[in-house]
């Protein structure tokens, strides 16, 4: 059963992937990529991590690629012309991703007996227990990432702001 | 205890069946109920032609909207123009499954009164529900049609800027009960009745308030309701759908309200328990007892449906400006307000 569903997710996770380098119509490829956050969020539900997948569902289907299909509506982009793609891109890429897909495989595989797993609803986290790791434990890796994205925020208005003259 | 896979299957399909069953009739009369009211308001009688006051109205209005021709404009984008209304209908129809309609009964190991009893169903409800734009937005994307294009624009923004105020009036309430489980949520309002419910008891009157202002914009309704303006956009978003696929956002829209209703119920006002606590005595035999938590969970989902519908005949509607200056400037800043407070409070109750 969690291997039937870890295949299906993750084949759709693969091919929503595939599509959105494809389909030449920008919306279409927003849509893949939803597709793609969506069944990233199946494959966390699956590695007992519920909370990560609610925030995956929320947050990236949800919020960003709401902001995304925004753009492209308000853009209202059409269809792109397919192009040939970089020579450096076919001598380098296609290599390199093949070489990256083998030495992680070799890794996982090699280390498998030590790499523990989770089954679905094994472990049921509570509310409480997920704040303390993320607002005691790992309180300064969250605090910097929220500084972060304030500064994200200030660059953005900064961007955007009128001239005033 | 282990359950039979057999009757757990069985079981399930039932218990989604009666829920989609009864829900899609809701939407119904609610609709009913919401022209009649609105009538009333505006001193006119509403609907009252077909069958006894007007009671069959659901059904005339069904059947035509079933036999109408369903017109596909040349100039759509087909595939997604086809896809947007179905999305639209099972998000609406999906955030229903997690849910919790009555008390804690189990019939051979199957909770009766829940599709699914999830752990993170708050999560899971907003989750679906943030899906859901994109019923709206992709349907006015690809109708080709300028009104819809600017109509599914405003509901995209509209939604992504109250759905912030929305999931932070909820932390209130999460941070009173400590767990994401619906469940959890209404037993720790059960205890004295009306005192205990969080927006009395829990002092979650501002968390309360954000909600249901957050709700009205997300769900598209008046005073929100810019998307579908008619006196700007003919009919927004679903301008060019005709027959069954508008009525499917016409049911996603009504099934939405609904599900706001039950989830402001769960929240807020102490779900299926009684506003009196244990200070009725146990009246009737077990059935009238067994009947009871369900009598006040529809009332009070009843109760949010009229509040919609009262919201609706009463005020006028937001210009685009004030809507996005209400959600970010207002509802936010409040809504943080009230997560600090509560959190200083427990704290301090804690201690």
């Amino acid at each position: 059963m969690h291997l039937v569903l870890f295949f299906i997710f993750g084949g759709l996770c693969v091919a929503g992937a595939l599509n959105l380098l494809l389909q030449r119509h920008p919306i279409n490829s927003a849509l893949s990529l939803i597709v793609v956050m969506s069944s990233l969020a199946v494959l966390y539900l699956l590695l007992g991590a519920e909370f990560l997948a609610a925030a995956q569902v929320i947050v990236y289907s949800g919020a960003i690629m709401v902001l995304f299909t925004f753009v492209i509506m308000l853009l209202n982009a059409g269809r792109e012309d397919r192009t040939h793609g970089s020579k450096a891109a076919y001598a380098l890429g296609f290599p390199g991703a093949a070489i990256l897909v083998s030495l992680l495989a070799y890794i996982f595989l090699s280390n498998s007996r030590e790499l523990g797993s989770a089954e679905l609803g094994a472990y049921i986290v509570s509310t409480g227990d997920l704040s303390n790791v993320l607002f005691r434990d790992l309180l300064l890796p969250f605090e910097v990432t929220s500084v972060l994205i304030l500064v994200a925020i200030l660059g953005a208005v900064a961007l955007a702001r009128k001239e005033e003259n | 205890m282990e359950v039979s896979i057999w009757i757990f299957l069985l079981l399930s399909v039932l218990k989604v069946a009666v829920v989609t069953v009864i829900l899609l009739t809701a939407v119904a009369y609610t609709v009913l109920l919401e022209r009649k009211v609105v009538g009333r308001i505006q001193n006119r009688w509403g609907p009252s032609r077909v069958g006894p006051f007007g009671l069959l109205q659901p059904l005339a209005d069904g059947i035509k909207l079933f036999l109408k021709e369903d017109l596909i404009p040349e100039s759509v984008y087909r595939p997604l123009f086809i896809l947007a209304p179905i999305i639209a209908l099972s998000c609406a129809l999906m955030s229903i499954s997690m849910i919790p309609f009555g008390p804690d009964v189990h019939y051979k190991g199957v909770q009766l009164f829940q599709i699914s009893d999830v752990n993170i169903g708050l999560l899971i409800l907003l989750g679906i529900t943030s899906v859901g734009v994109y019923g709206i937005a992709l349907s006015g994307w690809s109708s080709n049609n300028k009104y819809s294009l600017l109509g599914a624009l405003r509901a995209s923004a509209q939604v992504i800027s109250y759905e912030l105020a929305l999931g932070l009036s909820l932390v209130g309430v999460v941070l009173r009960s400590q767990s994401l489980r619906l469940r959890d949520i209404v037993d720790v309002q059960s205890t004295h009745g009306m005192a205990s419910w969080n927006i009395f008891g829990g002092l979650q009157i501002i968390g309360f308030f954000v909600y249901l202002t957050a709700a009205y914009a997300e769900t598209n309704r008046t005073p929100f309701d810019l998307p579908e303006a008619e006196s700007e956009l003919t009919a927004g978003y679903h301008t060019e759908y005709s027959s069954m696929k508008f009525a499917m956002f016409f049911m996603a829209e009504y099934a939405n309200m609904i599900t706001v209703g039950c989830v402001a119920t769960l929240l807020f006002l102490g779900g299926w328990s009684s506003p009196f606590g244990h200070l009725l005595p146990d009246f009737g035999g077990p059935i009238v007892q067994a009947i009871l938590p369900i009598f006040w969970f529809v009332a009070k989902v009843f109760f949010f449906l009229f509040l919609y519908i009262w919201v609706r005949g009463t005020l006028p509607r937001f210009r685009y400006d004030q809507l996005m200056s209400f959600g970010w400037k207002f509802l936010v800043p409040v809504a943080i307000l009230n997560i600090i407070a509560t959190s200083l409070w427990l704290a301090f109750r804690a201690s």
